[in-house]
């Protein structure tokens, strides 16, 4: 590992320039909900197919037409997805200048689902690295916008960096029955909020161990299934267990269920300079346990202004049930070189996954390997050798997730 | 013609050949081999007869190419077996000397040895071997030979290999059928740390791993006894199925590529790599990546290093291995698969060579060979003991016996 000895943010010689896009009503409330003070000098932008005025943002794009008359996309993604096609040249300058940028959606709608992937797209064009947290669809909201969700998650994975996905149906574990609406979605709101404020203080603060955004992208990339996050802050001496026990008993993490099925875990801690050796160990200690099977992504950073506060940021990603129909494409790093490439971070190979194969990645990078189907070849009829719970007759490069670039 | 009870024959009915090596042991009681006959396996999968005709026809096929080569009539052979369901553990046996003098008789020992072989298998599996590590008389670990030595409790540790009897029969009734006697089953693992190893390196401990086509066996030596062994039921059929897997193409087009630009580690000069694969006349239909087919089989070593490593190192035998891995078995013809153990076990690896047995020398450096060889010296171990120690304790029971019984009938 190599130490920073710079400790301030300030003395980051490499500030990353971040801009955060609210797409669609939705995006542009949780937009307006992140823009605090905290985050200054971050440019907020809002896009949306009608007028975004109430938007609390610096940069207001209306991407007005006269296919809409002004109207909004009306529920409709491919409404949303033309005039966000028509004005690509707008949005691909509006992101000019920002290394990394988040687009923040509501997915469901017409604006959202249909805006966020153009957008997506244009920001990669224009040379940044595009991380997407978005809402899905309660599921009273009926099965189209749920599919126009779904339709909409996979188009923005195959061109965004990485998703982090929050199912509003999650969010009533968070709330009992007797929550209001608005009380709800502030819920919501904040979940997202911290989403975006772990993964921003991630990118901005000077990690003692750093993560690079390369390694959070590959942490999402592929990843199909929904993202489970949590931010969480302890203080006091026995703050790191009691960070733990907040993060096991975090409503989004099922009482660490999700831990315990995901396959790629990510874990940022962030205290003052009283930092020590001890508490990291026992934070890791716990979620390692907690998730034998994952790959573990660490992170460790001194901030300090944080005082006696211990943050900690995990996020954790489980691969899709469901099989995707699409040219799967190969990501991430080979195993092994990826360690010594990426020197101060610590990984831990990702291993048993039952009978299901890689689901299908996002960027098409190389179309020569498509595993849609497992395949157990020649064995196909022979007893399955198994060793601790994998099946050793499938290929090893499709259970390690091997990878191809 | 040979005098029949100078010849032992080892027979492996493997996954992608059978082989029978034919030996002649000569004066001082050493096997040489004289003959060798192989024929390609097309019924076996993972070390396991699933087609009993397409053995039984390449069996005899095999037979007579090594009848013919020795000049022999083959009678019996030493037959080995693997599959995934053989397992090998420790067991240790106890037994309480009762004699007035304490001293450790010779039915003190064997009657240790019966009480360790006394384990809870299943009702189906049977022990296919129990080999004695140490005695260990009164907490005094080590023990060599315990008769005469003065104590209360005498021990012994065993290193069991069992397996699935009606398998394990399968095989053995095969060849019955073919009119062909089994001396004896051996665990191919055993056969082939017989064939690779001396008795040095067994002294200072070693691990061989036999690389197969279906399965790999693997056996631990510490001080000059087994002490571990196991069988993944993972070999060369994986690596091929792979390639085929990964790069689409047909297994037997695989196979090919394999054996022709495999390697386990990616090379350098292979990166980025492509390679035209042509058909009959001549014509590319398809383009491979050397570097992909090569990671896929780096990866799938790996795992297997890897299992077997952990194994290990659960058992606590990392450290006891001075003479290092000794790699054999056809699959361990892949380049560079010594580097990736190294990398892996993190000491030395080396490709075993059977060179302790005499004969047709071309035939025997190579590592597809090791099981049938080691077949045959174990064959002439057996033998030997058999000639060296006529047993004066059985051979006085077997006669109070006879003794008894006609007492009995008159």
């Amino acid at each position: 590992m190599e130490p920073h000895l710079s400790l301030a943010p300030e003395e980051n010689p490499k500030r990353v320039a971040i801009k955060i896009f609210g797409v669609g009503g939705a995006g542009i409330t949780l937009l307006s909900a992140v823009n605090t003070s905290e985050f200054a000098g971050i440019d907020f932008v809002a896009v949306d197919a009608d007028s975004p005025a109430a938007a609390n943002a610096t940069v207001k794009i209306q991407l007005e037409t006269k296919l809409l008359r002004g109207l909004g996309s009306g529920g409709d993604v491919e409404r949303g997805r033309a005039i966000a096609e028509e004005q690509f040249s707008t949005l691909k300058s509006a992101c000019e200048g920002a290394n990394v940028i988040f687009i923040l959606a509501g997915l469901g709608g017409g604006a959202g689902s249909g805006i966020s992937p153009v957008l997506a797209k244009a920001a990669r064009e224009a040379g940044a690295l595009v991380l997407a947290f978005v809402t899905l669809p309660f599921e009273c909201e009926g099965n189209r916008r749920e599919a126009q969700a779904q339709q909409s998650l996979e188009a923005l994975r195959l061109v965004a960096d990485g998703v982090i996905c929050l199912p509003c149906q999650k969010i009533f574990r968070l709330v009992d029955e007797n929550t209001g609406v608005v009380e709800t979605f502030q819920t919501i709101g904040r979940l997202l909020l911290e989403g975006v404020r772990g993964v921003w203080q991630l990118l901005v603060r000077p990690g003692l161990i750093p993560i690079h955004f390369s390694d959070l992208c590959s942490l999402l990339r592929d990843r199909h299934a929904e993202n489970a996050f949590a931010f969480v802050t302890a203080t006091g001496p026995a703050r790191a267990r009691e960070a733990v026990e907040k993060i096991l008993s975090h409503p989004l993490f099922d009482d660490g269920r999700v831990l315990a099925e995901s396959n790629a875990v990510l874990v940022s801690l962030t205290a003052g300079k009283d930092l020590t050796m001890a508490e990291m160990n026992r934070v890791m200690d716990h979620i390692k346990r907690q998730c034998t099977h994952a790959e573990i992504i660490m992170g460790a950073s001194v901030d300090a202004t944080l005082q006696e506060k211990l943050c900690v940021t995990v996020i954790a990603a489980k691969r899709g049930l469901h099989t995707n129909k699409e040219e799967p494409a190969l990501s991430i790093t080979p195993r092994g070189e990826a360690t010594s490439l990426l020197p101060g971070h610590h990984r831990e190979s990702s291993v048993p996954r039952s009978g299901r194969t890689r689901r299908a990645g996002a960027k098409l990078i190389q179309t020569q390997l498509p595993l849609s189907i497992v395949s157990r070849g020649r064995f196909d009829k022979s007893e399955p050798t198994l060793h601790q719970g994998e099946d050793l007759d499938v290929p090893t490069y499709l259970r390690r997730g091997a990878v191809w670039q | 013609m040979f005098d029949e009870s100078n010849i032992v024959v080892g027979l492996e009915i493997g996954t992608s050949k059978i082989c029978v090596v034919v030996g002649e042991e000569n004066a001082e009681g050493a096997p040489n081999i004289i003959g060798l006959g192989q024929s390609l396996s097309n019924g076996v999968r993972k070390g396991e007869i699933c087609d009993q005709e397409k053995v039984e026809h390449e069996l005899r096929l095999a037979i007579s190419e090594a009848e013919q080569m020795a000049d022999v009539e083959i009678r019996s052979v030493y037959l080995g077996v693997t599959g995934g369901h053989i397992r090998g553990f420790n067991n240790r046996g106890k037994h309480p000397v009762v004699t007035a003098d304490r001293e450790i008789s010779e039915d003190d020992v064997q009657d240790v040895i019966k009480n360790a072989k006394a384990i809870n298998l299943p009702s189906e599996n049977t022990v296919i071997h129990a080999v004695r590590q140490n005695f260990c008389v009164d907490g005094q670990d080590g023990v060599m030979k315990p008769v005469g030595m003065l104590g209360s409790w005498l021990e012994v540790d065993m290193h069991v290999v069992h397996g699935h009897a009606n398998r394990l029969q399968n095989a053995i009734r095969l060849v019955k059928g073919m009119q062909v006697e089994v001396d004896d089953v051996v665990f191919n693992g055993l056969a082939s740390s017989l064939a690779v190893l001396n008795n040095e390196q067994k002294e200072l401990g070693a691990l061989v791993i036999d690389i197969g086509g279906g399965t790999t066996e693997y056996v631990v030596y510490v001080e000059g006894g087994i002490r571990h062994s196991g069988v993944l039921a993972v070999g060369g059929d994986h690596l091929s199925n792979d390639l085929g897997h990964g790069l689409k193409l047909p297994l037997s087009r695989a196979e090919k590529l394999k054996r022709d630009n495999g390697s386990a580690l990616v090379k350098e000069e292979n990166r980025g790599q492509t390679l035209s694969l042509l058909n009959e006349f001549g014509l590319a239909v398809k383009t491979v990546n050397v570097e992909y087919l090569q990671r896929i089989m780096s990866l799938r070593l790996e795992e297997l290093f890897e299992i077997i490593a952990q194994e290990l190192e659960q058992a606590g035998l990392t450290n006891y291995l001075r003479a290092g891995v000794f790699l054999t078995g056809g699959s361990s013809r892949v380049p560079d698969i010594e580097k990736l153990a190294e990398r892996i076990f993190q000491m030395n690896v080396t490709h075993g060579h059977a060179d302790s047995v005499g004969g047709i020398t071309a035939a025997l450096d190579q590592p597809e060979f090791a099981t049938a060889i080691g077949l045959v010296k174990y064959g002439a171990l057996k033998k030997r003991q058999r000639v060296q120690r006529p047993n004066l304790t059985t051979g006085l029971k077997n006669m109070t016996n006879m003794v008894g019984r006609l007492l009995q009938r008159s």
